[in-house]
């Protein structure tokens, strides 16, 4: 089937999906996107968090078909200025990775938190990002970059 | 995974017709439990037929006061719903203790409903399940049971229901609309279930094809408003159950005017407490009776090797729960 749809910004569309790939599979292996990670492929990790249509979902679980005519922005389109977004920034400043493989679920996850709230507790940053495993950091650096990131993007902690 | 096409029809007729007109094929919303179950072998179905786009994304009231919640309503988008956190917070709480921000915005109120059972045996396709291959057995009776049934159980199948939120719709009293080949119809949210007996194929009374299209919720109560969740898992976020309750309870003058008790993570649906319930209303609210009352409903339980501590822990919850519906109505009638 062909797909159409937004992503970051601009309209794509793929000829020949087949009905059993994922979005994910799409945006890395047809758009040259591979921001998105494929880990578990059973929405447990949270490595391929990518919007659909303004809410962040594991792109291994939705069909590429239901994508079709839907708005996507990968961890790619986070930015788009050329410079790092300012969450983006944090989790390098403050060392908020390792191995990698989980961070841009994160920042998706993060980028998502701190639009609806910029000023998180944090067992509100625990909760946000539930659905994100880290197998490297032990979390504290990332809870570092979430909070830093708050900061930089407000000018100051509240 | 099993090839299968995917079609994506104009109208509900046409979505009904197209799964009617094939036993292997089947709906699909969100995608967040059917595709996992797909790749994992455990699904097979030769067509999926998506159903996201017509279902209604909207909570709407009704005549009598309460909501309509379209099947297709994100899960995300119901817990923080202004009118189902006030009049309904048991709901909210529920929605709110299930999967991650990622799976409850993709997740649907019907698929919610529908997904299945998340018994180790019955998701590893190397392995018997009656549920999963009639008739091939179920090693969960003496292997791993510890998350597994405790009520309405059978010999072929101890499986439980995984969801928080229909937990919540039963104790306050939702029904569903559904819509198939047959026409439309509506059911309480208890008889959308039924219990495994010797044919655990079939988690529900839903005929293939027949698609739910609606949540209703009742009109909003002072009993419905008194209602809380509470969830006992093995870590703080994102994991299922091990058991959990939904309660609604309204006081009078120191005794039960009116309570609803469901459980969770027990049994192959969500178990509302009729039992308990009935021995409730009337009488004083005070802890022991509470715990008296649901050690009642729990005679019925059917505990194995692992599992038995779920006889404790849900009497225990149980009555915490209620004890801090009756402390909150008791602060709030002294101000």
């Amino acid at each position: 089937m062909r797909v159409t749809a937004t992503v970051n910004g601009e309209t794509h569309q793929i000829d020949d999906v087949w009905e059993g790939e994922s979005l994910m599979y799409a945006l890395r292996e047809r758009m040259g996107l591979p921001g998105s990670k494929n880990a578990c492929e059973q929405g447990e990790c949270g490595s391929c968090t990518v919007y659909l249509d303004g809410v962040p979902v594991c792109s291994c679980l939705v069909a590429a078909g239901q994508a079709h005519e839907r708005d996507i922005v990968t961890v790619e389109g986070l930015s788009d200025t050329g410079e790092l977004h300012p969450v983006q920034q944090a989790y390098l400043e403050q060392g908020a990775v390792q191995c990698g493989f989980c961070t841009p679920g994160l920042l998706v996850a993060t980028h998502d938190l701190l639009s609806r709230n910029p000023h998180p507790s944090d067992p509100q940053i625990r909760e946000a990002l539930a659905g994100n495993l880290c197998r490297c950091t032990g979390y504290e650096k990332i809870l570092d970059a979430v909070r830093a990131a708050a900061d930089r993007m407000d000018g100051g902690p509240a | 995974m099993k090839a299968f096409s995917y079609s994506r029809p104009d109208s509900v007729r046409d979505a009904v017709a197209g799964v009617a007109a094939d036993r292997e094929a089947k709906f699909l919303a969100g995608g967040t439990n059917l595709v996992d179950l797909m790749r994992l072998g455990v699904e097979r179905p030769d067509a999926l037929i998506d159903v996201r786009h017509l279902l209604g994304h909207d909570i709407e009231p009704t005549a009598d006061g309460g909501l309509l919640v379209g099947s297709g309503v994100a899960n995300s988008d119901l817990a923080v719903d202004p009118r189902v956190r006030q009049a309904y917070p048991v709901l909210s709480q529920a929605l709110l203790s299930g999967a991650s921000g990622q799976l409850r915005n993709a997740a649907t109120v019907g698929g919610n409903l529908l997904q299945r059972t998340r018994c180790v045996y019955f998701q590893d396709v190397t392995k018997p399940c009656n549920k999963r291959q009639p008739g091939s057995g179920c090693p969960a009776r003496e292997g791993s049971h510890r998350d597994l049934g405790i009520l309405g159980t059978s010999e072929a199948c101890i499986a439980t229901h995984p969801s928080d939120m229909a937990v919540a719709l039963a104790a306050v009293d939702a029904t569903v609309h559904l819509t198939g080949p047959g026409g439309e119809r509506t059911v309480r949210l208890e008889q959308l279930y039924r219990l495994p007996g010797d044919d655990p194929s079939r988690d529900t009374t839903l005929e293939h094809a027949e698609l739910i299209t609606a949540v209703q919720l009742p009109p909003p109560s002072a009993l419905y408003r008194s209602s809380r969740y509470r969830k006992v898992r093995d870590r703080a976020s994102f994991a299922f159950a091990v058991g959990s309750i939904a309660a609604a309870m309204v006081i009078d003058d120191g005794l039960v005017r009116e309570v609803r008790i469901a459980f969770g993570a027990v049994a192959p649906r969500p178990w509302r407490a009729h039992t308990a319930e009935d021995a409730l209303r009337g009488q004083p609210a005070d802890a022991a009776d509470f715990a008296a009352a649901i050690a009642a409903e729990l005679e019925l339980a059917e505990p194995l090797r692992d599992n038995a501590f779920k006889v404790d822990l849900t009497r225990r919850m149980g009555a915490a729960v209620l004890t801090e519906l009756a402390e909150a109505q008791q602060q709030g009638s002294g101000r």
